[in-house]
């Protein structure tokens, strides 16, 4: 294929809020360009996994060139860099920004930016890009492009006016987006001769070519047969293969400065070519990695443990080849009283968790219980000594702690105006700091507010939505640690503590949560032929307590005839939820019991 | 020679009962004369495979096997007893309901080598029992008893339930003592179970129905069982009792997990290491036999390790328990070593006992005999 010359280079994102076109636009642009034949699209080409699918968003990203020969007469290349569209992937959307040298803003001609929109749009300038305004929808009959062109104008500060209004879904005005894309995102600068510099965006691992890294050059030339070495790790290999994307994976001779495409090198685990990471030429090294390059961290764990009859190896198998694709998953075993041996996963938020669970259960069939999730505290014990724990259980007793520290993010809410009122008392029920309300027009505001992110993982997100109907979206960072009155909080089951069900909450918020803990308990778990109380406990002191009344008749006493199978078929059901059973002492809990501590509680 | 039980199904009903989920119909009387030879013709296509079994107790369940003409029923049996070995002290059992009997009939029955009767009364409320969707009142009992009395039947079960929505413990305690007074010689004591599809079922779900608390349920059972005792009943099976060499020897056969053959709609069997049933459908049913085929629907393999399930699961709902000498006897193998654990946990649960001799529930397993009977399954 010949080369086309670096000013004809276009390398963009697209940066929508969930729903608001992102996939459909891209699928557009394919078909456009003439990549792809109709046939050859699946829906949504760039969402590969049914997961993503089906909730609608990007976890993984990857990139696709596209050829455009433009009104000028002049042909174009245009790399499309697909972002996640998560809050807990910002690391991510902030590298594959970093990779272009501008970003499609599409906004819902019916709704108007979202909060995470925003929050994208602010890393996007981070990096320089180049805003392209685009406003979708403009079919329905609720589009106000008008008024939502103007709010772009309001909070972004960029020009409006000649943003191509289109329907994605109908596929009306691509061009005017693929003109807008040639014409406003800069071509990417730098010189193919000098030393290697090219940013690893994404990653993944493919069992025939090890990991495959999807790159962005930024000055130099990348060659199958070069030494090329990781400035994060040091680490060094010899390049097997540079390629780029178009429907599949194309070889190429090489990759030159401002192309984007990706490179295998036997690289065994993506924990090697880690996102953000530079490579660069083994034997004419760069001076400098790019810039922008972090160690991904988990901000939240839990305990996975093999549900029982599952195997503990199965479990750990299934992590490990997780983990061969995701670098931001850490585990590592632990063992609990109540669930036996399992793993303490970390995760980078709420939602990367839910994924990964999600995937244990389907692409590898295993039946897993999970434990409640949990922060990172920071502990100072009376004797001095300071560490961190991710795990409730392995807090020492409260009288050899001298104060303890939890995470706190900054979290932006972006509402319509009828629900400010919902939102402050949510807050503020969740220890929220109120720092302040900007109005982004008449009727929407984003609120700021700092959160113990312990409260964030526990019910916020659900209740954020079943308090505002969906309306209002949330985008959170890190901000520190403060210190804080924390407490934990243990739940006792006929009298015996189960571990898997330890919590550390706020001093103040422990009644509340043992309370409700309590009576789910009590809901979920089966009678017995005894009595059981459930207690929710700080330390020796009972704060709540329900009780299970005993079993009193569970008894066939009906003649069912020669039907024997009949009757064995109710045992046998019975038996089956038997099995689903975790024997904590002498109380058989279900899996369930651990999952629904942690449910979102319409009434309250 | 083996020993053979028969259950004959009669799905025939004036009206379905509210509570009842078994195959019976009340619209399909036209069907009787028809449905009668195909038991016949069904019968006929075992003939061969039974040369070498001697029939022991018959049972003719339903549905209701009195609503139809006794001349059927006498017919039937004529055919097995020209069929089959027929053992000297066969047991031969009808269900009827109160209200469907006549003198003409009862004549017949006993013509026909009947010779254990099993009423359907439920309860002498007669309230009770129009909200459960039953057709006779208290008196057709009386009625239907002396008619079968004055024909020299001397084995009369009556079923009789308990939980009813809406019924008392004095309700459950005078029916028992008014079965007692008249003399029966045996009395099943049910509970009431809501199935899916009936009619109370659904009511329940709408929350329309005020059943006894479970406490108030299981005091019913106990106050009546006791009662039945003091009165010389042996109670013998979870839901059963009877007068001192009246037990229903063809329930123990399902109990002691010996073979039957059912025949009708929707009829199970358990022969040759098997067990199989018939369509539910009338006209598959009708249709298939008429073809010599056996209308069987589903059949499943009883090997070594169910059939040691099934003899304990069965097996425990006897008062006696599970003989451990007859578990050796059959199975080759002591019942501890199989089940040894489960056996140790339930008597620390309080719900077995080990005499020795057997394994048996105690008056708390009576309640919860079901969390025993899950263990029995592997």
């Amino acid at each position: 294929m010949e080369r086309i010359k670096q000013e004809n280079i276009r390398n963009f994102s697209i940066i929508a809020h969930i729903d608001h076109g992102k996939s459909t636009l891209a699928d557009r642009l394919i078909e456009k360009t003439g990549m792809l034949t109709s046939r050859e699209m699946q829906n949504q080409v760039l969402d590969n996994m049914d997961l993503e699918r089906e909730r609608g968003i990007t976890i993984k990203l990857k990139a696709v060139r596209l050829v455009y020969k433009a009104k000028d007469g002049e042909e174009y290349l245009l790399n499309l860099i697909d972002t996640p569209g998560h809050v807990d992937f910002t690391y991510e959307v902030s590298r594959s920004l970093a990779a272009c040298e501008g970003a499609l803003l599409v906004v819902d001609s019916t709704q108007g930016i979202e909060a995470q929109t925003l929050a994208n749009v602010y890393l996007a300038l981070d990096q320089d890009l180049e805003i392209v305004p685009i406003i979708n929808k403009i079919d329905l009959p609720s589009a106000r492009p008008d008024e939502v062109k103007k709010e772009i104008e309001d909070i972004i500060g960029i020009d409006c006016e000649n943003a191509p209004l289109i329907s994605a879904k109908d596929g009306l005005n691509i061009e005017d987006v693929l003109e807008a894309i040639v014409k406003d995102v800069p071509a990417p600068k730098g010189d193919p001769n000098a030393p290697l510099k090219a940013l690893i965006f994404d990653s993944y691992y493919d069992s025939y070519k090890g990991v495959v890294c999807y790159i962005r050059v930024f000055e130099g030339t990348l060659k199958p047969g070069m030494e090329i070495q990781m400035m994060s790790t040091g680490k060094t290999y010899e390049v097997v293969e540079v390629g780029i994307n178009t429907s599949k994976h194309v070889q190429v001779d090489k990759l030159e400065a401002g192309d984007v495409g990706y490179v295998t090198a036997s690289i065994k685990n993506v924990k090697d070519a880690r996102v953000g990471d530079t490579i660069t030429d083994k034997n004419n090294p760069t001076a400098e990695p790019l810039p922008g390059y972090k160690k991904v961290v988990p901000m939240v764990y839990c305990g996975i443990y093999p549900a029982e009859g599952e195997d503990f190896n199965s479990v750990r198998e299934a992590l490990e080849k997780l983990q061969v694709n995701d670098a931001s998953l850490v585990f590592e075993p632990e063992s609990s009283a109540a669930l036996g041996f399992g793993f303490r996963c970390g995760f980078l938020g709420l939602l990367h968790m839910e994924i990964v669970q999600e995937r244990l259960e389907r692409e590898f069939d295993l039946n897993i219980v999970t434990t409640a999730p949990s922060v990172i505290y920071k502990i100072t014990k009376t004797t001095g000594e300071v560490f961190e724990i991710q795990n409730p259980s392995n807090l020492p007793p409260a009288s050899e702690i001298a104060s303890m520290q939890e995470p706190i993010v900054t979290a932006n809410i972006m509402t319509p105006t009828d629900h400010v009122g919902a939102i402050m008392e949510l807050c503020q029920n969740k220890r929220g700091k109120f720092l302040n309300m900007e109005y982004l027009e008449e009727k929407r505001v984003v609120l700021h507010y700092e959160l113990p992110l312990n409260e964030v993982i526990y019910d916020f997100f659900d209740a954020l939505k079943s308090k505002t109907r969906g309306y209002a979206s949330l985008d959170y960072e890190l901000k520190g640690y403060e210190e804080s009155d924390l407490v934990k909080l243990d739940i006792l089951i006929n009298g015996e503590l189960v571990d898997a069900f330890s919590l550390i909450v706020h001093r103040d918020k422990a009644y509340e949560r043992g309370r409700t803990i309590a009576e789910r308990l009590r809901e979920v778990i089966p009678r017995h032929q005894f009595a059981i109380p459930i207690q929710a406990a700080i330390g020796s002191k009972i704060i709540a307590r329900e009780t299970i009344r005993a079993l009193r008749k569970d008894v066939l006493a009906k003649c069912y005839g020669g039907d024997i199978s009949r009757k064995k078929k109710l045992l046998e059901k019975q038996k089956e939820g038997k099995k689903r059973m975790r024997q904590i002492g002498s109380v058989e809990v279900p899996q369930e019991a651990f999952l629904t501590v942690l449910k979102y509680d319409e009434d309250k | 020679m083996k020993d053979l039980s028969i259950y004959i199904h009669i799905p025939f009903c004036i009206q379905k009962c509210y509570y009842c989920d078994f195959t019976s119909f009340s619209n399909m009387n036209d069907k009787i004369p028809k449905y009668m030879n195909s038991l016949k013709a069904e019968l006929n296509l075992y003939k061969e495979k039974l040369t070498d079994s001697t029939i022991r107790t018959i049972f003719i369940g339903g549905g209701t096997p009195s609503v139809i003409d006794g001349k059927y029923i006498y017919d039937l049996l004529g055919h097995i007893y020209n069929n089959l070995k027929i053992a000297k002290d066969l047991e031969v059992t009808i269900e009827v309901n109160p209200g469907t009997l006549d003198r003409e009939k009862v004549k017949i029955y006993k013509e026909a080598g009947i010779n254990r009767v099993s009423m359907g009364v439920q309860s002498f409320n007669n309230e009770l029992l129009k909200s459960i969707g039953r057709i006779h009142k208290a008196d057709h009992v009386y009625e239907s008893y002396r008619l079968l009395r004055e024909e020299k039947f001397e084995n009369i079960n009556m079923d009789l339930m308990s939980g009813l929505p809406g019924q008392t413990l004095e309700d459950v305690l005078s029916s028992v003592k008014e079965a007692v007074d008249l003399g029966v010689e045996h009395i099943s004591h049910y509970s009431l179970i809501l199935e899916e599809g009936t009619h109370l079922y659904n009511q329940y779900k709408k929350g329309k129905l005020n059943l006894p608390e479970e406490d108030e349920e299981r005091l019913m059972y106990h106050r009546a069982t006791d009662y039945l005792i003091k009165k010389g009943y042996n109670h013998y099976e979870i839901s059963n009792y009877a007068l001192p060499g009246f037990e229903c020897g063809h329930n123990l056969v399902y109990w002691d997990l010996m073979p039957y053959l059912g025949l009708g709609l929707g009829s199970h069997s358990y022969m040759d290491n098997k067990r199989f049933y018939n369509t539910s459908n009338m006209l598959d049913y009708i249709e298939k036999v008429e073809k010599k085929f056996l209308p069987i629907e589903g059949e499943e393999e009883i090997n070594l390790s169910s059939a040691i399930e099934e003899f304990c699961l069965l097996g425990i709902r006897k008062i006696n328990g599970i003989d451990k000498g007859q578990f050796k006897m059959r199975f080759n193998v002591e019942i501890e070593n199989i089940y040894g654990d489960i056996i140790n946990k339930h008597i620390k649960n309080g719900l077995i006992i080990d005499n020795g001799k057997a394994i048996k529930l105690t008056r708390k397993g009576l309640d919860l005999s079901n969390l025993v009977e899950v263990d029995f399954l592997k």
